[in-house]
């Protein structure tokens, strides 16, 4: 197992390479527009554009500008944005990252534990009112746009109900990090985890109950059940472990993007300080600096949760270890 | 017969596939499908190929056809070398050597008429009109004792028995003068099984057909197959006459090959049979020598340490042994 | 009435096996049928058989012959909401079709045990031999881990298995066919079933290995006291290793007895036909095989009366009802040609040729 988990890693950096390149080319070479211009922002001044320039080594060759730009990211970290003001870029996104991180990983611990649960309750109960109430919740879950959700939520919970017990101690829009105080961090992103799982529970309910169902057809379900053994021990240990490959890989990939800054609508509509927000807002004002760290920033982790799905594959699925 | 020339000849046929890649465990692996095989099929005769899983009797069929490329050795085709010919001029040679598959289930697509079906060839390489495309169809048809209302029905609609059949139709439609059958009745019912062999024995009697006949079933073979070949691990072993080669065979891997082909006798008794101990061995790691010698019964240090060739026993059989069986019953009581 | 009429087939009473005493398995009227859009549609029509100690019964069949239901229905592994079981399964006593799920499950596996034709896809992929016997042994008897690991190497090594230790450590998906049979095997008889049922366990092996597994399940008489119902489509399988066949044919029981007899004097035109249309690998080569015409019809498509009739070649006017098993001696048959004795099948073809009516 561990030379084909340090090729993966070995992979990983190069493909991370790869994606630096393209990226920093989409952003400085595309023909036809001033990259100075991009990053100084609409009202620059000629001596900030000439500053620019002259600190991107703008009229050096591409590869001289892509070291630059890798060096002002990476090692320096002093890539400051224009039309923030001065902010500098790097020190933004590490911040934001722990916010980003706490919404996605409560919201993933939900989503797994009801996605589990809604996906074996169907196919156990395959064909009958609970399988299909359930899938159809599940539908409903996958149908509604998170942004919608997550503004009725704050509809709900913030003023019409807000007063009643169910919805009082719901503080209001904002992040507080844990550190500062746990009770607050825990209140002010329970409605934000579940606006965020409703999409992710319905899909991996839906998938993992067709998944079992499926498994359910195959021949070693009917050996287990020869075999004498419970019919809870068959879907757990063998239907469930078997359709569990297809929802870790799932799960994986899932889990990179939304920490990348996939959960950019949620953040905005809950007024969480994370990497998506930041993304968002840098979009808004065309700031390329910030632009160009988020996509990095995202694009790193859902490269590493690629390779760490494929590890975690041929971990689950010994068949593939064994494949050439 | 042995005078003539052979219609089909491969002479030292080696094909290698090559498994795997740089970059996964295991690296590159050569699995080495066939070695120097020889084999020549004369017109109008039909020759077994028998063996089992791993011993490259289907790979065989397919190199004859050209449907694989040749890593070493020639195939001759009709006195033409037809080897390193590209596949722009085989196409026309197609249409004289034909294949039936083995699963009737999967060898038709399921998208289209059984008439396009058997028509494809027709299409393809003649220049005919369609009335004529027509009545070829109707023929066919009539050959594989089909009914030609069939011709517009699907292939889902049918059994194995017929689907194999319109297999055969569509093998015989620009009448070839050689058939490579790849294990075609393997998939059908017993009962079914009889049908077809008597349908591919009588369209040889009227169609003056070559067969190459591929199956793992010895009493099959027995019945269509005049000569036949044994193959162990990419190699054959021993080929000659049917009913020698069955009943008093020369190599002792044929040998326990018939004495574990169980028969519907009424006194029959599992304990009587000699059992062939082990696995085949993987075809990406042949061992040295003999490639039977790490299951044979009557191994030798020789057979160790130097491969045995094909070489001619008495008339019109050969066997690759060093230590060949004499003639005696192959351990049955 | 003559002597050698058939009682109807519910109440066929088992014969006697060579070596064999008690009655294990008593089988009657099994029926087995699925409610579908279409109707009912009827897998099997009352089946009845037996299986003695320490015998090994062959059910032989081709496809839609029902043969491979019955077993699951032995077993109760028929899953499916719409299958509709009737009939009575005796097993050292009880009503197999009777008990409630936990009891079955109880003798699953302990009492009868299954083995299935592909052992690549009826093994679980993801865990390894070793785990996969353990996990039915501790299901079953009370064993630590280290006990149960000990006796599921010990079972391997058994079934012929050569460096079981290890191959218990190993994946289905890593060993050759043959290991996996016999590793199939060993599972299945690791907790000293007295029935195992093997359905067409050798139909994907190669010819050596088939052999090999034939031996050895032949073998589990002598040394673990089992009888055995195999279930194949293959008469030289059956003439390896059968005590006794029965022959099956769209759902119904067409002959039964003991080898020797049913394979030397067959009672039934299909058994007859099937044995015919075998290529024989001694003797003189037929210029053309005798072969049943047709095919064998789909469960929806049974004519009525005897089901072999259409394609039968000694069809006549009774054959519009449906026969009942009558018996000879040892041998049972479900057809109006056995209801006097033994048929004489030279005679009725000669009768036919002649174009007189029977």
């Amino acid at each position: 197992m561990l030379l084909p988990t340090l090729r993966r890693l070995a992979e990983m950096i190069f493909v991370m390479l790869g994606i630096s390149i393209v990226v920093f080319l989409i952003f400085f070479a595309t023909p036809g527009s001033d990259p100075a211009a991009r990053i100084a922002g609409r009202n620059a001044s000629p001596e900030t554009l000439a500053q620019v320039r002259h600190s991107f080594g703008l009229d050096q060759p591409l590869p001289v500008q892509y070291f630059k730009v890798m060096e002002k990211l990476f090692v320096s970290r002093d890539l400051t944005s224009f039309v923030n003001r001065g902010q500098k870029v790097i020190p933004a996104v590490i911040e934001a990252t722990p916010v980003t991180l706490s919404l996605v990983l409560g919201a993933a611990v939900i989503w797994v534990i009801f996605g589990i649960w809604v996906g074996v309750t169907a196919a156990a109960t395959r064909g009958t009112v609970i399988d299909r109430a359930l899938m159809f919740c599940g539908l409903v879950g996958v149908s509604m746009p998170v942004f919608w959700v997550g503004s009725v939520a704050n509809l709900i919970t913030q003023s019409r109900f807000h007063h009643t017990w169910l919805f009082h101690w719901v503080p209001g829009l904002g992040y507080t990090p844990i550190t500062q105080n746990p009770w607050l961090w825990f209140k002010s992103l329970v409605i934000p985890w579940i606006t965020l799982a409703i999409l992710y529970i319905g899909l991996y309910g839906r998938v993992l109950r067709a998944n079992l169902v499926e498994a359910y057809q195959e021949d070693f379900i009917r050996t287990a059940r020869a075999k004498g053994l419970s019919e809870t021990r068959i879907m757990f240990r063998h239907a469930l472990r078997t359709s569990l490959i297809t929802f870790v890989s799932m799960f994986g990939l899932d889990f990179g993007a939304l920490v990348g800054g996939g959960a950019l609508l949620t953040e905005v509509v809950f007024d969480l300080p994370g990497v998506g927000r930041l993304t968002y807002q840098a979009l808004q004002s065309l700031d390329l600096p910030f632009i160009m760290a988020t996509v990095m920033y995202s694009s790193f982790f859902v490269v590493v949760a690629n390779a760490i799905v494929d590890i975690a594959y041929a971990w689950l699925d010994p068949r593939v270890r064994d494949a050439r | 017969m042995s005078g003539q020339q052979p219609m089909l000849q491969a002479d030292g046929v080696t094909k290698t596939f090559q498994v795997g890649s740089r970059f996964r465990p295991g690296g590159i692996q050569h699995v080495q499908a066939l070695t120097n095989v020889s084999l020549e099929v004369y017109a109008g005769e039909t020759v077994g190929l028998v063996g089992e899983s791993g011993c490259g009797k289907s790979t065989l069929g397919r190199t004859l056809l050209r449907l694989y490329d040749v890593n070493d050795g020639r195939i001759l085709f009709k006195g033409r070398d037809i080897t390193r010919l590209a596949q722009r001029a085989l196409r026309p040679l197609r249409a004289d050597m034909q294949m039936v598959f083995q699963d009737p289930y999967s060898s038709l697509n399921p998208r289209r008429r059984v008439g396009d079906l058997i028509a494809d060839p027709l299409r393809v390489h003649g220049r005919r009109s369609e009335k004529e495309v027509q009545g070829r169809l109707h023929e066919l048809m009539e050959l594989v004792n089909l009914s030609p209302e069939f011709l517009t029905r699907f292939p889902h609609e049918f059994s194995g028995g017929q689907r194999q059949r319109i297999g055969i139709a569509r093998a015989i439609a620009l009448a070839p003068s050689l058939i490579v059958a790849d294990e075609p009745v393997s998939a059908l019912d017993v009962s079914v099984q009889a049908q077809i062999v008597n349908l591919f024995m009588d369209l040889q009697q009227k169609l003056g057909l070559t067969y190459v006949f591929i199956a793992h079933d010895l009493s099959v073979v027995r019945q269509i197959a005049s000569r036949t070949a044994v193959m162990y691990l990419g190699s054959i072993v021993e080929l000659g006459e049917t009913d020698r080669v069955l009943h008093r065979p020369a190599h002792p891997y044929t040998a326990a090959l018939i004495s574990a082909v169980p028969e519907p006798d009424p006194q029959g008794n599992i304990r009587t049979r000699t059992i062939l101990r082990g696995e085949p061995p993987s075809p990406t790691n042949p061992p040295p020598g003999c490639r039977f010698h790490t299951r044979c019964p009557i191994a030798q240090d020789r057979c160790r340490v130097e491969v045995p060739q094909l070489r001619p026993l008495e008339d019109q059989h050969s066997v690759a042994c060093h230590f060949p069986l004499e003639e005696e019953a192959p351990g049955r009581a | 009435m003559p002597a050698d009429m058939a009682v109807p087939s519910s109440g066929a009473a088992a014969t006697p096996s060579p070596g064999t005493g008690d009655t294990l398995l008593d089988v009657r009227d099994l029926c087995v049928s699925f409610r579908s859009e279409r109707g009912i549609i009827r897998i099997l029509e009352n089946a009845s058989f037996t299986v003695g100690q320490r015998e090994i019964l062959s059910i032989v069949g081709e496809s839609g012959s029902g043969k491979s239901m019955t077993s699951l229905a032995v077993m109760r592994l028929i899953t499916d909401p719409n299958a509709i079981i009737t009939g009575t399964i005796t097993y050292k006593g009880r009503d197999l079709l009777k008990l409630d799920p936990r009891e079955m499950r109880d003798l699953r596996g302990r009492e009868i045990a299954m083995i299935f034709q592909d052992p690549m896809t009826a093994m679980t992929p993801v865990y390894t031999i070793g785990w996969q016997i353990e996990e039915q042994l501790r299901a079953h008897q009370k064993l630590s881990s280290k006990a149960a690991r000990a006796r599921s190497v010990e079972l391997l090594g058994e079934m012929g298995i050569p460096a079981p230790a290890r191959v218990a450590t190993r994946y289905p998906h890593q060993l050759s066919g043959g290991m996996r049979q016999r590793a199939m095997i060993a599972m299945a008889l690791s907790c000293n079933p007295s029935l195992l049922i093997a359905d067409e366990p050798t139909t994907a092996l190669d010819v050596t290995v088939q052999a090999q597994i034939l031996e050895l399940i032949q073998r589990l008489r002598q040394d673990f006291g089992s009888s055995v119902i195999l279930i194949t489509h293959d008469m030289g399988v059956v003439g390896t290793i059968s005590d006794r066949v029965m022959v099956m044919y769209a759902g119904i029981i067409a002959e039964r007895g003991p080898k020797p007899l049913v394979l030397a004097q067959p009672s039934h035109p299909y058994t007859l036909g099937l044995l015919n249309s075998i290529p024989p690998m001694h003797g003189e080569r037929p210029v053309r095989l005798p072969s049943i015409p047709g095919s064998p019809p789909s469960p929806m498509g049974r004519p009525a009366g005897c089901p072999f009739q259409p394609r039968c070649d000694f069809r006549y006017e009774r054959c519009g009802t449906r026969p009942p098993l009558f018996r000879n001696g040892a041998q049972e048959a479900s057809c109006y040609l056995a209801e006097r004795g033994l048929p004489d099948w030279p005679h009725e073809r000669a009768i036919r040729a002649k174009g007189t009516a029977a």
